[in-house]
């Protein structure tokens, strides 16, 4: 496992006073949410997760308004403090940390992006986000011209001498993109950082957070409840329900075969021909198709297939690898972009 | 969306009972309130004059000679006693020395001439450049204009006195309070320790502490200066501690999520973002102070509250008025200085954009400084420059026009100013007091517990019966009836305006606009400015002192009351004007029962704000308990009488509080639950 960034084993967050005993009770843990609350007036906001996420990976928590996501997400630098499970953070079991260790954590490793942004409305741009280096004890100069740097690159040069209040919405989050990047840490945790935006300046940060991933390659633990946004930007998606997860895998992956009822109906409204990828509808190659018939790769997305199809006077033959691994032909795209528009 | 239905389920599911019977608990309480009425009046009728536990004024009880005892033991162990060697005397030493520092500097140096070290040239400009350092230059040329004034009212020395006793004891409540804030900010423990002591030292009346303290760290500045923290520092800790809990979780959250120490937190979140909160809890503070250090001229503290009160005493209104206006002129002052402070310390966006830049300003500021060290200069080598010219002294002028008019008006008003005294005296406050101060105590004690039953059940029973056997304890049974008496008249009559005023204002929002300045003006005078112009006006009686009372609780409870109909949601007020209520409708069905909190509340701090006051209208001619602790501080033999009269006031204070309380609290589930859907379903 040395090659996860983070690691989530059996976490759970029980809010509530005896919340500590009711992972380890086997009739209490099985309980459904209402009940338990009813029972013990306790809430489960996080049952029993694991999960790892790749160093570089996009990870996204996606599921529906308390469902759990912020305090999972919190629990991963123990803003929250879980209630039992372990969390492992490049090897180092983080729930065993020192509060100076944590600390080391936090200012070293992880940094968090926050929905409502948590900029100190007292201090410029700049001083915003030089704060966590000089919580760090960084001389002046050093911190100072870090974080000019940093503005440049989330593109707020020019307004270094402003306060937060003095900004739209956008901006002050790319100042907390910014005061999060200062520090260069490993990984970067982000709690629904655009749900406060409007569409277009999502759209926006949504491309921004996608540049500097290419850029710098950092592991993102991305929570969202917009669906559109998890598929644009995670490598894989878990998807979490009364604290639970449901399924965990990448977003073809989800639309393509999804694990239950819940599932499906959460991705029902996804645009199928721009998420799926030709291996998920893939036939057997029949013997009357050509050999020389034109080749897609199976990573391709559907999509991205119409044209090649459409203008080849046979099926188009699909590899994976090098091997062919089946064909697709205009009905089978065609059946696809019917149910798409059939669910739009 | 779900979480609001969640929360209006579990609302509705843990408290059914209000909101199905509410009818008939009403109807209950009002049964058990006309009981205590019918209990009240058949005992009075039928048992008046027995029982009344009067007790003359010059008699004392056991308790109270041994209360005197104290007196002397204290006299008799202050040298030996390792409680007073090692931690009384030495505070009252530090504490005097500190108030020597800022008493030498400003108002007259111990030795030599008597001059005050930096003269009164030095003085106005080191205070004017103080004023400009940190809030602006209007505060500053204010500042300059008041202390002038002072000289030329004759009174510069007496207001430097007061001054710098106000510095001392703001400076000593800072180092007191605000770790005390931060404390409690911070950690919810802390809070919920502190909390219940701030809330009693708030309905502790001043005075009560006044006399032991002399007594312990003898009269002078340093008891003078300890009272005052003990009443400034409050409003100091809990406004810093208000500030800092004010601060959004969620910036908190973002800078734990950088790994801040909790030191770093406390020093680049939380003080800087509580600032303003924390300067505006040092404008309270300085205020009280300020009110404090006045009346305790009482314990011979220097300064313009002993001009006044032996003005008071010798029934001088001149004099009174003169020093007055000097209070009521450093008041303000004082009041607009830390308000600009404040205002500094918003964050720049939200500062009103000064033309100057901050460098410029830093040049002028420090340019300003040196003019003020050579006017230190000079006022420390030319003795004009040093002690105010006597030949400009406007005071007698003052004084002798205020007697003139004072006079005049008394001769002349006298048949209407005199008239409405004995018309409220006789028709209203007589009978009234007969009716309190002759009933037997066992028929109050009876009345008063089925009055707490009715609001609060058996645990204000127990409370209220605890608090009155104290007070037949203490021995002071008559005179606290007494007390009790007027305080509940002044009380009605705060209420009465409180309602019209409030209502007036809650309606209007251009009557309300003129009248918040006057009320805030109100409530910022110390205490003992109120008495000096009623005084002039009706002499020194039982219904000056009732007066003055009204007059420095009306603001609190005219203010409440205002909020309170303001707060009325306008939809259903529009409701009900749509469904054609007259304006005395819709003030009667709908904005003062939906406002019965704001009610309740405004009788409470009404009630609090009047018992404030009951000492300070002994002066001018209260008798009760306000006499018995006035006498107590003149009088040695009367010191245990005075100081059993000073608990009294506190357990009849609790009393009060606790009742008037419980109404208000009780009241808005009945105004929720039933007020609210009925007028919506009127309209
Ligand atoms: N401090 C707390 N005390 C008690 N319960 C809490 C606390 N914080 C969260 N919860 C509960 O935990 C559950 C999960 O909350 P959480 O904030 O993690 O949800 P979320 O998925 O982030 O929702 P949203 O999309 O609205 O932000 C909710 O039922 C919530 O009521
Ligand atoms: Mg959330």
């Amino acid at each position: 496992m040395n090659s996860s960034a983070i690691s989530v084993r059996n976490l759970w967050k029980v809010f509530g006073s005896g919340g500590a005993k009711i992972p380890l009770d086997p009739e209490l843990s099985a309980l459904p949410s209402s009940n338990l609350l009813e029972r013990t007036g306790c809430v489960a906001a996080v049952r029993n997760m694991s999960f790892d996420v790749a160093k570089g990976e996009v990870f996204v928590i996606m599921g529906l308004s308390g469902s759990g996501k912020s305090t999972l997400i919190r629990c991963l630098t123990r803003l929250i403090e879980p209630t039992s499970g372990s969390v492992s953070i490049g090897g180092q079991d983080i729930l065993q940390a020192r509060p100076a260790e944590l600390r080391d954590l936090r200012r070293q490793k992880m940094s968090m992006v926050f929905q409502h942004f948590g900029l100190l409305p007292h201090r410029t741009v700049l001083d915003n986000v030089a704060y966590g280096l000089q919580i760090r004890g960084a001389a002046k100069n050093e911190r100072y011209a870090r974080s000019r740097e940093v503005i440049e690159l989330v593109g707020l040069k020019g307004y270094e001498s402003h306060f937060p209040e003095q900004l739209s919405g956008g901006m002050q989050q790319r100042v907390g993109l910014a005061r999060a990047l200062a520090g260069d840490p490993d990984a970067i945790l982000f709690d629904e950082p655009f749900s406060a935006l409007d569409p277009l300046i999502r759209r926006d940060m949504q491309a921004e957070v996608i540049r500097l991933h290419k850029d710098m390659g950092k592991t993102m633990v991305f929570v969202t409840h917009d669906l559109s946004e998890a598929l644009k930007l995670g490598d894989r998606i878990l998807i979490m329900r009364h604290g639970e997860a449901v399924q965990c895998g990448t977003g073809d992956e989800l639309v393509g075969s999804p694990a239950n009822d819940y599932i499906a109906d959460f991705v029902s409204e996804v645009p199928r021909s721009d998420v799926l990828t030709l291996k998920w509808i893939a036939e057997p190659v029949a013997s009357s198709t050509p050999g020389d018939a034109p080749v897609l790769s199976s990573a391709t997305i559907i999509r991205d297939a119409i044209h090649t199809v459409m203008h080849s006077s046979s099926p188009v033959l699909v590899e994976d690898s090098g091997t062919i691994t089946g064909q697709i032909d205009r009905d089978s795209i065609l059946s696809v972009l019917r149910s798409t528009r059939a669910a739009a | 969306m779900s979480a609001t239905l969640i929360e209006l389920e579990k609302t509705s599911g843990t408290e059914p009972a209000p909101a199905k019977l509410p009818r008939r608990r009403l109807s209950r309480r009002a049964l058990l309130l006309l009981s205590a009425a019918v209990v009240w009046i058949a005992g009075f009728v039928f048992l008046h004059g027995t029982g009344t536990l009067a007790l003359p004024t010059s008699e004392l009880t056991d308790l109270h000679r041994s209360l005197n005892h104290f007196n002397s033991w204290v006299a008799s162990n202050r040298d030996d006693n390792p409680v007073f060697l090692y931690l009384l005397s030495p505070l009252r030493s530090a504490v005097d020395a500190v108030a020597a520092v800022f008493t030498t500097v400003f108002a007259a140096s111990s030795i030599g001439l008597g001059l005050p070290e930096i003269g009164w040239l030095g003085t106005v400009a080191l205070l004017g450049w103080i004023a400009f350092a940190v809030g602006n230059a209007r505060v500053a040329l204010l500042t300059v204009a008041v202390f002038t004034f002072f000289g030329l009212q004759g009174l510069f020395v007496e207001a430097a006195h007061t001054f710098a006793l106000v510095v001392t004891a703001v400076l000593l409540s800072l180092l007191v309070g605000l770790p005390m804030g931060v404390l409690a900010g911070v950690s919810g423990r802390v809070e919920k320790i502190i909390t219940p002591v701030l809330d009693f030292m708030q309905i502790l009346p001043t005075f009560v502490y006044l006399a032991p303290l002399a007594l312990v760290f003898l009269i002078g500045p340093a008891s003078a200066v300890i009272a005052t923290v003990i009443y400034a520092a409050p409003p100091i800790i809990r406004l810093t501690a208000h500030g800092i809990r004010g601060i959004p979780e969620n910036t908190r959250e973002a800078s734990d999520s950088l790994g801040t120490t909790s030191l770093q937190r406390l020093f680049t979140l939380q003080i800087p973002m509580a600032k303003r909160t924390i300067v505006m809890g040092i404008n309270q503070g300085t205020m009280a102070a300020l009110s404090m250090v006045t009346i305790a001229a009482l314990i011979a503290a220097p300064g313009l509250g002993q001009v006044v009160v032996r003005a008071l005493q010798s029934l001088d209104v001149g004099t009174a008025v003169n020093a007055g206006l000097s209070i009521v002129l450093m008041a303000i002052m004082l009041d607009r200085v830390t308000t600009a402070a404040s205002e500094r310390a918003l964050p720049a966006t939200q500062r009103r954009r000064s033309r100057v830049s901050r460098r410029t300003r830093m040049i002028v500021v420090g340019a300003t400084f040196a003019l003020v060290l050579m006017l230190v200069q000079l006022s420390r080598t030319m003795l004009w420059a040093a002690r105010f010219p006597q030949e400009v002294n406007l005071g007698p002028a003052i004084t002798g026009g205020v007697d003139n008019a004072s006079e005049w008006l008394q001769t002349h008003l006298f048949l209407l100013t005199g008239a409405f005294r004995e018309a409220v005296t006789l028709a209203f406050l007589n009978p009234f007091q007969t009716a309190v101060t002759e009933t037997p105590f066992f028929i109050m004690f009876a009345a008063l517990a089925l009055v707490a039953y009715a609001f609060g059940g058996w645990k204000l029973t127990a409370l209220v019966l605890a608090c009155l056997t104290m007070i037949i304890y203490l021995g002071l049974w008559g005179d606290a009836m007494v007390t009790l008496a007027s305080t509940l008249v002044a009380t009605v009559i705060v209420m009465v305006l409180g309602i019209v005023f409030g209502v007036a204002m809650g309606r209007s929002s251009r009557f309300d606009k003129l009248m918040r300045p006057v009320l805030d003006a109100g409530q910022t005078l110390p205490a003992f400015v109120y008495l000096v112009p009623f005084l002039g006006l009706f002499g020194a009686t039982r219904f000056t002192a009732i007066i003055a009372g009204v007059i420095y609780a009306a603001p609190a409870a005219i203010k409440i009351m205002a909020d309170g109909i303001s707060g009325v949601s306008p939809t259903v007020v529009e409701a009900a004007v749509a469904s054609g209520s007259t304006p005395w409708q819709v003030i009667t069905k709908v904005q003062l029962p939906m406002a019965r909190k704001s009610l309740g509340l405004a009788a409470n701090q009404g009630l609090i704000y009047v018992l404030a006051m009951v000492v300070v209208g002994a002066l001018v001619g209260a008798g009760g308990l306000g006499y018995d602790v006035v006498a107590g501080f003149v009088q040695s033999s009367l010191f245990g009488k005075g100081l059993a009269a000073g608990l009294a006031i506190v357990f009849l204070g609790i009393l009060l509080d606790r009742i008037t309380q419980a109404a208000a609290f009780t009241a808005p589930s009945r105004s929720l639950s039933t007020a609210q859907p009925t007028t919506t379903k009127e309209a």
